[in-house]
């Protein structure tokens, strides 16, 4: 798996994509800290970055990088290897590689501006593994589309429309579910929704570190008012490690079934 | 050398493979032909564990092969559409290839076939289409394995690699390797070709020699032949 690996993320590496990608995070992310003049402030509208951004990008990137890739994967299954050792090789490659992007690109201009020194480290911190594990998991949701549609306009519009679910649509049917049934106790269903929802969890994760009560957002609050601070961030890291996860385990079920 | 026992495959409704039975002994240059759709592709793939048949089992030399991997490093596959990561070098995935199946390659006897020396450090994206079929046959056949599958080996290239693949493959031959292609280009099978696998429909038509063939179908050439054989097919449906 690892040579998969090791050779995907050399490819993807070099591929105009991820060199724009992490240029633009570079840009972004000097944009953000001289615009705020403030790093705990940048940290915050880093927050958006996160949890728009990534996913969107992690899957236009994780569709099309598989069906481009459909050919060499052919190439691939002629050689005396598993098949699980191929897709893993390869999604870990395309993770990597849009890992490393977001991780370069925002960890040198923070690190300019002195971030290690500004008491706000481990915010800084907690925002980049949300980054990374919202690269994870829309880059498998994604993968896993394109996996299971051979069509790849179908395959394109399922997974931008996975993400406008999550993104967007998610949080419309949340409230317009709350309205309508106001009078009754939502309280515990809201939490149960949000953990089916990793952009809601990635942005509780994150703000639950921060303390801020005006930016926890209604789950957010949810959250603080069950689990406290630290339970919630506890917990909200686990749902997104286990997002991170299922999908995967789906790619690997469905890879050994399918014909290429 | 390969054995085959009922092998069905379908997509969906239609069936690609229809209970194939079939043998094919060391040494020799095999062709499977047949028209668009008549299964070529799907059986090849199937020996390769591309394509999971719906039923009916597969040996090589006498051990199933149906859902393992390894008996793959004592094959060379040459698919029909091979595309590599477009960032890579030839030289990069001569190396990769040779990591992932730990065998030795030998890749400078196709670099010397193909004159491929000035392209070993080139992105693929900037090769054209004929040289990127040179590099997948090198990347294909570099291990020289005794057995060697080619879904339709000749595809993009210009008369003169045609020429030194087909010489390439008989001096293969020479050395009692089994090889096993499919193509549209009959000349190619009359020239090259010593037994005649004929796909129809998902069943196996004929299997026997180029003048076997001929003789079934009363016709002079091959191509008459096969023509004759698909009209007759046609007629009796």
């Amino acid at each position: 798996m690892n040579k998969i690996l090791k050779y995907s993320f050399i490819d993807l590496i070099r591929s105009n994509w991820v060199i724009s990608y992490t240029a633009f995070y570079f840009v972004a992310t000097f944009g953000l800290l001289v615009a705020n003049g403030d790093i705990s402030k940048a940290i915050i509208s880093l927050l958006h970055v996160i949890t728009i951004l990534i996913p969107l990008i992690s899957t236009v990137f994780g569709v099309i990088y598989f069906y481009n890739s459909r050919d060499y994967i052919e190439m691939l299954l002629a050689q005396p290897i598993r098949r699980s050792t191929i897709f893993l090789g390869q999604f870990l490659g395309l993770v990597l590689s849009l890992c490393f992007s977001f991780v370069v690109g925002i960890l040198i201009p923070f690190l300019v501006y002195g971030v290690s020194v500004s008491g706000y480290l481990l915010h800084f911190l907690y925002v980049l593994v949300a980054g990374i594990l919202m690269t994870i998991i829309f880059s498998a949701l994604a993968y896993l589309i394109a996996l299971l549609n051979d069509n790849r306009l179908r395959g394109f519009g399922l997974a931008i429309l996975t993400w406008l679910l999550f993104a967007i649509l998610y949080d419309g049917i949340f409230v317009l579910a709350m309205i309508k049934f106001e009078e009754y106790p939502l309280d515990k269903v809201s939490l149960i929704a949000s953990l089916f929802n990793p952009i809601d969890l990635s942005r509780i994760f994150i703000m639950l570190k921060f303390d801020t009560a005006a930016l926890f957002g209604y789950t957010g609050a949810l959250f603080h008012q069950f689990f406290g601070s630290n339970l919630g961030v506890v917990l909200a890291g686990f749902a997104l490690l286990v997002w991170c996860f299922v999908p995967v385990l789906i790619i690997l079920a469905k890879s050994n079934q399918k014909d290429f | 050398m390969i054995n085959v026992q009922n092998l069905t495959k379908t997509f969906g409704n239609l069936t690609v493979l229809n209970d194939v039975s079939l043998e094919i002994g060391a040494g020799k240059i095999v062709a499977v032909l047949g028209p668009n759709g008549s299964g070529k592709t799907t059986l090849i793939k199937c020996l390769m564990g591309m394509v999971r048949p719906d039923k009916g089992g597969m040996y090589l030399k006498g051990e199933q092969i149906n859902d393992q991997s390894s008996y793959r490093t004592y094959i060379d596959y040459l698919p029909q559409i091979s595309r590599h990561p477009e960032n890579l070098t030839p030289r990069e995935l001569v190396r990769m290839l040779g990591d992932i199946r730990q065998q030795p390659a030998r890749e400078e006897v196709f670099v010397d076939l193909f004159e491929l020396e000035p392209y070993l450090d080139k992105r693929l994206k900037n090769l054209s289409g004929g040289t990127r079929q040179k590099v997948s046959i090198m990347l294909s056949l570099m291990f020289h394995n005794d057995l060697l599958i080619m879904d339709e080996p000749t595809n993009g290239l210009d008369p003169t690699a045609i020429i030194r693949l087909k010489d390439y493959l008989l001096e293969k031959r020479r050395e009692n390797k089994s090889i096993i292609f499919t193509t549209h280009i009959i000349p190619l099978v009359e020239e090259m070709a010593e037994e005649i696998i004929f796909l129809l429909e998902g069943n196996i038509y004929f299997q026997g020699s180029v003048d076997e063939l001929k003789k079934q179908q009363s016709e002079p050439n091959l191509e008459r032949a096969i023509a004759h054989a698909l009209t007759t097919k046609k007629a009796s449906i």
